[in-house]
């Protein structure tokens, strides 16, 4: 029943607000005025980047964790919060 | 089966009938008998459904809007300040378009404190978005509230279920309570709508700027609901046999002034009425039972052929005057503006309403060429 | 690369927060709500005031939950909970969690009443307040869970909140529910422990979870676990559980840290006078013999 975001959803309103797409299509990495780097070759895999974003901004895949730059805000938490400090926070380049 | 009953074990009676679900309560004179008895009937398990003691009214209401959106048929009774107190979430019921019924023994807000009869609680509700009726007879009570539920779910919007305080809700006469299978008929379990599941995740009440659009929504179905609420009356009457109109009308076809009022006044009246008639006046009586939707269409009909229509208000809206008084003129204007509208303010704090005070309306509005500004009947010299 | 510490979280990979919540970068909050969640899994419906949980729940016609969501009145966050499960059990609907997430606002001051209620009534729910001390969502105005000391815009200096934290612990300890926790999203796998055990539990059950906010606390959104982390450590928000309104259980220590740093990585604490400072460690330190106390 979720769907992505789409305008074409909204031909019909419901009788009251009930939301009923997700708001996947809302890509709050446009927030971002730093963006952290992710170096594999550093990482213990230990999980705490991905446990301690706060926008789920840190995807695993396969055993491998990786940055969605669609939704990352920037806040720095994993960098602070990696053991091996293998995230780096640098200025975003827009 | 026929009983002695107050108006209050009606409305017990009639939920009972109707098979709530969910019952949240808040005690408050002259209501705590309704709810008493209700909790009398879920503790037996006469009544299967779930009874919350609540710890207010905007606690009852919370509860009973929160079980509405998860799918149950749910109830709870109030008066004046638990009225009052729960109008926030009022809004909330309504806004979620939520079929809630409430039964609201009338009585007067403090301050200063006063327990008994006026209709000031309930209309300054007005605005709510919820459906209003208002009683003149145990058995209607009882009759209304089962009608509630079916207008509720038909057009989704709350029902307000008006009784006087003490004048009605303590007062005993004969109901019948019809038997539990002519109910099921008429009023099937409720039907599927949109509501909190598990297997199908949405939000409810989220912040929108399509608020516009759906409060057009609830006007649409409000104005839908003037039908609805006819049709399930006519409906009512074929399985019951007894109807009541969206306004009662005695002896209006022919008279020149009619005296327009809401509740149990309109008992009075009708007697006065015949007394008039007795005299060679022509006097009719129009009872207002449904107040919102407000009735525009029937109110012009019916009042339309007379000259002067006094309008009686149990109730008061500071700065403005009788608020049926108000609704009244504003709907006869463009349809029926020929028609004087004379403004009476009554029985307030539960003064009671005498036949001498009703004939004293007649007398004055039918010597007096123009309506002035509203008299107060009944002030204690 | 080093794959010697394998992802060994004992909790779900499903998320039931999606990413494109307008949080704000940082938010303890939706840390709080991303793990709450965790622990309940799937087939839980929640209630939620207007709060910045309700923000990051977004409006129509979006919703960043994957459960059923209803947005209800300021005041009325538990009674709502209990009106749902009342409805859920009258129609034969098992198995379903249903949560209760209010902030410090809606819980300590506007939500009490009802909070008080259906905690009397030992309703079945789960009350999960994320303490983010103070009214965050509609600009950082001052709650009864502020700490005394703090700015905020309706405490400004010199005028500070001079009254300590409401202990609302042992308000609802005074209820006698079967299960109270004070948690930290800090901490997450300590949380989720205390929210699948409260999961099991019948009967009302009150999770305070320890949540900063760098936009009210004034600190960089880097910080907040570990300004979390300090609070427990310094003893500020000591961790434990209270079973059956007696039997305490401790599930942090007080380390070496100090009061002091913690203070002074936030911004709504720079009017803290000395004096404000002995009064927390005497406050804390009394604290801390009170819960060792009641462990026994």
């Amino acid at each position: 029943m979720k769907k992505k975001y789409s305008l074409k959803s909204l031909d019909t309103l419901p009788i009251t607000a009930i939301s009923f797409l997700t708001t996947e299509g809302n890509e709050t990495g446009e927030w971002r005025s730093q963006r952290p780097i992710l170096d594999p070759e550093k990482c213990n895999r230990c999980g705490l980047c991905w446990m301690y974003c706060p926008d789920n901004a840190v995807q695993e895949e396969g055993g491998l964790f990786h940055i969605s730059y669609t939704y990352c805000k920037g806040c720095g938490i994993c960098a602070k919060e990696c053991p091996k400090g293998a995230i780096v926070i640098e200025k975003e380049e827009r | 089966m026929k009983r002695v009953i107050s108006a209050n074990q009606a409305v017990s009676y009639a939920v009972l009938a109707a098979k709530a679900q969910v019952i949240a309560a808040y005690p408050i004179t002259p209501q705590s008998s309704i709810v008493e008895m209700l909790s009398g009937f879920c503790a037996t398990g006469a009544l299967h459904a779930k009874f919350i003691n609540v710890e207010s009214e905007h606690s009852a209401m919370a509860a009973c809007m929160s079980a509405s959106v998860a799918g149950a048929r749910t109830f709870t009774a109030t008066s004046s300040q638990g009225l009052a107190l729960m109008h926030e979430v009022l809004h909330y019921a309504s806004g979620l378009r939520l079929p809630i019924v409430m039964a609201n023994v009338n009585r007067a807000l403090a301050s200063p404190f006063n327990l008994k009869a006026d209709l000031t609680d309930s209309l300054s509700q007005r605005d709510t978005g919820w459906l209003q009726f208002y009683c003149e007879s145990g058995q209607e009570v009882f009759d209304t509230i089962i009608q509630a539920y079916k207008i509720a779910e038909q057009i989704q919007l709350p029902v307000m279920v008006n009784l006087e305080g003490f004048i009605l809700s303590h007062t005993y006469e004969i109901v019948d309570i019809p038997e539990q299978s002519q109910v099921d008929l008429f009023l099937p379990s409720c039907p599927p709508r949109e509501c909190l599941d598990i297997d199908n995740p949405s939000m409810f009440g989220s912040t929108t700027d399509y608020y516009i659009n759906f409060r057009y929504k609830m006007h649409e179905d409000m104005e839908r609901a003037k039908g609805v609420c006819g049709e399930t009356d006519a409906e009512f009457k074929k399985i019951f046999g007894r109807d009541y109109g969206l306004v009662n009308t005695y002896l209006c076809e022919d008279a020149d002034l009619i005296l327009a009022t809401a509740g149990t006044i309109a008992g009075t009246c009708r007697v006065v009425a015949d007394r008039a008639r007795a005299r060679g006046l022509k006097v009719g009586v129009l009872r207002i039972r449904m107040a919102r939707p407000f009735p525009v269409k029937q109110i012009c009909e019916r009042l339309r052929t007379a000259k002067k229509v006094a309008v009686i208000d149990r109730d008061f809206s500071p700065g403005c005057g009788g608020i049926f008084a108000q609704e009244v003129k504003a709907a006869l204007q463009g349809l029926a503006s020929h028609v004087l509208v004379y403004e009476f303010i009554a029985g307030l704090g539960g003064k009671d309403v005498t036949d001498k005070d009703i004939e004293k309306i007649i007398e004055q509005t039918l010597n007096t060429p123009n309506p002035g500004d509203s008299t107060w009947i009944g002030l204690l010299k | 690369m080093d794959r010697s510490a394998e992802v060994k979280f004992p909790i779900a990979e499903e998320e039931l927060l999606y990413s494109g919540h307008t949080g704000c970068p940082g938010c303890g909050a939706a840390l709080a709500l991303k793990y709450v969640l965790k622990g309940l899994g799937p087939r839980t419906i929640i209630v939620i005031p207007p709060s910045c949980v309700g923000v990051i729940g977004a409006g129509f016609p979006f919703s960043s939950l994957k459960i059923p969501v209803l947005r209800i009145p300021f005041e009325s966050t538990a009674i709502t909970a209990s009106g749902i499960r009342a409805a859920l059990d009258v129609m034969g609907k098992e198995d379903i969690n249903v949560l209760a997430m209010a902030g410090d606002g809606g819980t300590f001051d506007i939500g009490l009443q009802a909070l008080s209620g259906s905690a009397e009534r030992n309703d079945d729910i789960i009350y999960v307040c994320y303490d983010n001390e103070g009214y965050m969502n509609t600009g950082i105005q001052r709650s009864s869970s502020t700490p005394a000391g703090a700015w905020t815009t309706t405490t400004p200096a010199p005028h500070v909140k001079d009254t300590p934290k409401k202990d609302i612990v042992r308000l609802m300890a005074a209820h006698n529910i079967p299960y109270i926790a004070t948690a930290s999203i800090g901490y997450p796998v300590d949380l989720i422990k205390k929210v699948k055990k409260a999961k099991e539990i019948k009967g009302t059950k009150f999770i305070l979870i320890f949540s900063p906010c760098p936009t009210g606390w004034r600190y960089s959104p880097e910080m907040t676990i570990s300004i979390a982390k300090l609070a427990t450590e310094t003893g500020i928000f000591p961790l434990y559980e209270i079973e059956d309104g007696e039997k305490y259980i401790l599930s942090s220590k007080r380390t070496e840290k100090q009061l002091r740093d913690y203070f002074a990585l936030q911004g709504r604490f720079r009017n803290l006078s000395e004096e404000n400072l002995q009064s927390f460690e005497k406050r804390v330190k009394k604290e801390r013999e009170y819960l060792k106390r009641m462990a026994g």
